[in-house]
């Protein structure tokens, strides 16, 4: 069992054997934060912010080294850390700075998908809880998503982290991302939203177009609903079982026009196999369809995507300066390390497998099943008691290291797409 | 933007030149004298023209049959230029088409010293001048358009032919209203999706690794973009040398009424600060909230707890009917420890919010309550969420509902439906105004939710303190034609001239 038994109460003691004992990832993390040394100062001008035990919360922290963040982190034991934008000064100095000149120059492009914005589709759980079956809404969120990030925006250094709980964030960490103003932040998630409403709207997605009634639907489109349908079948009407009950087939009717909510309660009456059912309500769709003068009507794909199309929360990604929840921070309440997703074994992804904060630390005690690898002669931060000192601290020996693992290869392909980048540079300029 | 280059003489270029295209970018300020008469007249009626823009751009969809019908009344009306050639016979007796251009041109360069000196000013104006220009470009014949790109050197990078023919099923099918033939004849330009951000946003265009396919016809978004980066940064420069302006004693007042009269009444000074009391806060909902306000009290009183954007809206206005932060800090704190927060924690995590509404906290900025236009065109609210224009935002059927709950006559629910139809918001506002007033005209035209509280409470308080303040802020309201028209001084004008405007909101 991966938990083991992680108790929140625990978490002050726990928190300084994570920051001090190398399972805090510091180097990787400031390598990433350094983005290769291109931009001077840029790791030094980027703002953090803790969360202290008692809630206290604290901004514009700022560092001028590895060193210094490490020092200070296990020095402050952060509950929670986040990371904001890379500013025009130091933003531990920003008092300091002539008002007005103080700004957020920089940041990662970020998106956030939380599974509570899908709690008026989904049955088998709610608020802050997931199981297997719904995660698969994260699975084809993030499908949706990395494609459309990479292949239409030209996107390539994408971080996928899972927070923990019942959440995923995007860094997409690409120079060109960094730059991005709030309008262009802001055209990209709405191009990347198509549910849209809140508690007042019944119909939140709206494909036809009473504008231009016959023109088909967008490539765009099209792309995402080839995603959707592959999981429509398994996830929605067989999982979340949408038509297996009075109250949530009212809820899918609710959707659909009069006249074809009047046919389908009719052939309700007889059909009770839900596959079957569905397959119905796609056929009146389509004749309906190919009988009106009304042209295009998508209602069987607008369910198909009000069910399972992600659901970004725009304002997050909007904001250059906005505060987001760091990779490696610990979830307070289930524990969980906030790890980056390999998504080449994206289905085979489990969230309740990702290491608890108490695992780990036990995972590290267990005695060495063999010799230790000389890396860890960076290990300058140990504690110094007795014993310890040759005792390996590495996070290697713990179920951390596979998703450790993950993030070395994103930024070994961002070094390398860097060093590509300056090659073709020094080409046409013709450096040797 | 020099300034005492108005009072250099305009040297050698033959009129024709200057104004050789009816549409500009305004990158040259104009260089010759102007008389202050002249000064004040082409100031006031360009304004005019922008807020039939702002008002048309709220109840009607821009670039509609009837939105562009209206303005292009109000362009003729107010003698601004329209797409005929320069050498066009000139009408009887009119205008010449030189003269408008001429026109368009000073009075755009006037309005730019009225409206730099603030971020919310500045933004104002760019939005209108954006509305503005795109009508009048995308009302250009395609000859025209391509003129105007090659005399301002836009450059962009053209598709070639063998790619577009790879990717022209593509094309088809990712952009807007095109066929097979179009896409073979017409130009497309690959253009990075950062400069093409509305066709972005809208999807309306293919996107391939960045770069956006613009066909030629939609080239207008791109230009729109690099409009608004020239004027900002003009605007930017023009605030700096705003102190040689204002010095001047026969601009300064003139300069001063006209952003004065755009920003209103905005709410920002509370009156009635500490008359209402907390207790009365649940009757008044029902009585002199507008619906928006009602819904989110409603839904505050039920969950025990608002999301971001309600507390914001919400709580913003509940200042602007003066509540006092002491006031604001223990209704919200009181209802959220009935839900999930405990004193402790509301004190740490959401008494800041509350204080940063008032001003007390980080930048300071005393933030003023929003007005309709701003609930009905921002932050749009999603899952969870109960702030926005219920006009706006709800889905019809429960829109409906929610009027039968709160006892609307089922004819005016049907005005109310028809007015949300035709997009018409704040118009179904004002008629659930009239209906639980009972009264058949609001006598007000409602842009704002703290107005509609104001505006009830007149109505069913009568109190003459009220009315007089109310009274007041009406006047500052009134058309700046009034106030720097010095032959024009007497009300009857002013309300002939508010008259027009409220004739847009008429339906046919």
């Amino acid at each position: 069992m991966s938990t083991s038994d992680y108790d929140p109460a625990c978490l002050p003691d726990l928190l300084p054997i994570y920051y001090r004992r190398l399972f805090f990832p510091f180097s990787q993390y400031y390598r990433w934060l350094s983005y290769g040394g291109v931009s001077k100062n840029y790791f030094q001008n980027r703002e953090f912010s803790f969360t202290l035990k008692d809630d206290i919360y604290v901004r514009y922290q700022s560092f001028t080294s590895q060193n210094e963040l490490e020092n200070e982190m296990q020095k402050m034991v952060p509950n929670k850390i986040d990371i904001g934008a890379v500013y025009s000064h130091r933003p531990s100095q920003h008092n300091a700075v002539k008002s007005g000149t103080f700004q957020a120059l920089e940041k990662e492009l970020v998106f956030d998908i939380d599974m509570t914005d899908y709690d008026d589709v989904r049955c088998c759980c709610s608020a802050a809880d997931i199981c297997s079956k719904c995660w698969t809404l994260m699975n084809i969120a993030i499908r949706i998503l990395d494609r459309a990030l990479r292949e239409d925006f030209g996107f390539h250094h994408l971080l996928w982290v899972y927070l923990g709980r019942r959440g995923v964030h995007c860094w997409v960490c690409d120079d060109a991302a960094r730059k991005l103003s709030v309008a262009a932040r802001s055209a990209v998630a709405e191009y990347l939203s198509l549910v849209k409403g809140g508690e007042e709207t019944v119909r939140k997605v709206v494909l036809s177009d009473p504008i231009h009634p016959f023109i088909k639907l967008p490539l765009f489109l099209l792309v995402i609903l080839s995603v959707v349908e592959r999981y429509f079948q398994q996830y929605t009407i067989v999982d979340q079982d949408i038509l297996g009950s009075k109250e949530s087939v009212d809820k899918v009717l609710a959707l659909l026009p009069e006249d074809i909510k009047k046919d389908l309660a009719v052939s309700y009456k007889d059909e009770k196999d839900p596959m079957k059912q569905w397959d119905q309500l796609c056929d009146l769709v389509e004749r309906k369809k190919s009988n009106s003068r009304k042209g295009g009507q998508y209602f069987d794909k607008e369910i198909m995507l009000q069910y399972c199309y992600p659901r970004l929360d725009v304002n997050v990604s909007k904001g250059v300066n906005h505060l987001l929840k760091s990779p490696f921070s610990v979830h307070p309440k289930t524990g969980r390390i906030s790890v980056p997703i390999d998504l080449k074994e994206l289905n085979t992804f489990d969230p309740f497998e990702v290491p608890t904060i108490s695992l780990i630390c036990e995972e590290l005690e267990r005695p060495r099943a063999d010799e230790a690898e000389e890396d860890d002669k960076k290990d300058k931060e140990n504690e110094q008691e007795a014993g310890e000192r040759h005792r390996i601290r590495d996070y290697k020996r713990t179920s951390l290291a596979k998703y450790v693992k993950v993030f070395d290869w994103f930024l070994e392909a961002m070094a390398r797409s860097r060093k590509g980048e300056m090659l073709k540079k020094s080409d046409l300029q013709m450096d040797f | 933007m020099q300034f005492s280059g108005r009072r250099k003489k305009l040297i050698g270029s033959s009129q024709n030149d200057l104004y050789d295209h009816c549409l500009q970018f305004y990158g040259q300020p104009p260089l010759e004298n102007i008389s202050l008469t002249e000064f004040e007249t082409f100031a006031v009626e360009r304004l005019k023209l922008l807020k039939t823009v702002e008002n048309l751009g709220v109840s009607y969809v821009k670039n509609s049959e009837h939105y562009v019908k209206k303005l292009e009344a109000e362009f003729s009306n107010l003698n601004f230029p329209l797409k005929t050639e320069l050498g066009d016979r000139k009408v009887q007796g009119g205008t010449s088409e030189y003269e408008k251009r001429r026109k368009d041109h000073i009075s755009h360069f006037i309005l730019r010293l009225a409206y730099c000196q603030t971020e919310d000013l500045r933004r104002w104006f760019i939005q209108q001048e954006m509305d503005l220009f795109r009508y009048r470009f995308g009302d250009l014949t395609s000859k025209h358009k391509t003129d105007f790109l090659h005399k301002n050197n836009l450059k962009y990078e053209t598709v070639s032919a063998e790619e577009k023919k790879s990717l022209k099923d593509k094309l088809i099918t990712s952009s807007y209203g095109l066929s097979g033939i179009t896409v073979e004849e017409y130009d497309f330009y690959k253009v990075p999706f950062q400069d093409a951000l509305d066709l972005v946003r809208t999807r309306k265009v293919y996107l391939l690794a960045g770069n956006a396919y613009i066909p030629h016809h939609e080239i207008v978004t791109i230009v729109l973009n690099d409009f608004r980066t020239r004027l900002s940064k003009a605007l930017a420069m023009t605030a700096r040398s705003l102190p040689t302006v204002q010095s001047d004693e026969r601009l300064q007042p003139l300069l001063s009424h006209l952003s004065h009269a755009y920003v209103g009444q905005d709410y920002s000074i509370q009156k009635n600060i500490g008359k209402i009391s907390l207790e009365q806060i649940d009757a008044l909902s029902g009585k002199s909230f507008p619906l928006c306000m009602r819904h989110l009290h409603k839904a505050l009183r039920e969950n025990h707890h608002l999301r971001h954007g309600g507390r914001m809206q919400y709580g913003l206005f509940l200042k602007g009917i003066g509540l006092t932060l002491e006031q604001a800090l223990q209704f919200w704190r009181s209802e959220f420890v009935k839900g999930k927060v405990d004193a402790d924690k509301f004190d740490k995590a959401y008494a800041y919010s509350v204080r940063h509404m008032f001003g007390k906290e980080g930048k300071r900025t005393d933030y003023t309550p929003y007005s309709c236009m701003k609930v009905i065109l921002s932050n749009p609210p999603s899952q969870g969420d109960y702030h926005g224009c219920p006009f706006r935002h709800s889905d019809p059927e429960l829109l409906k509902q929610n009027l039968q709950n709160y006892k609307v006559s089922p004819s005016g629910i049907n005005q109310i439906l028809e007015l949300v139809k035709g997009m018409h918001y704040q118009l179904a506002c004002q008629k659930y105004f009239e209906l639980t007033h009972n009264v058949e005209d609001a006598g007000f035209s409602l842009n704002h939710p703290n107005q509609y509280f104001t505006e009830s409470q007149k109505l069913l308080d009568g109190g003459r303190e009220i009315k007089k303040e109310v009274d007041m802020s009406q006047r500052s309201q009134e058309n700046p034609a009034n106030m720097t028209r010095p032959s024009q001084a007497n009300s009857k004008q002013a309300h002939e001239e508010m008259g027009d405007l409220d004739s847009f909101f008429q339906d046919e």
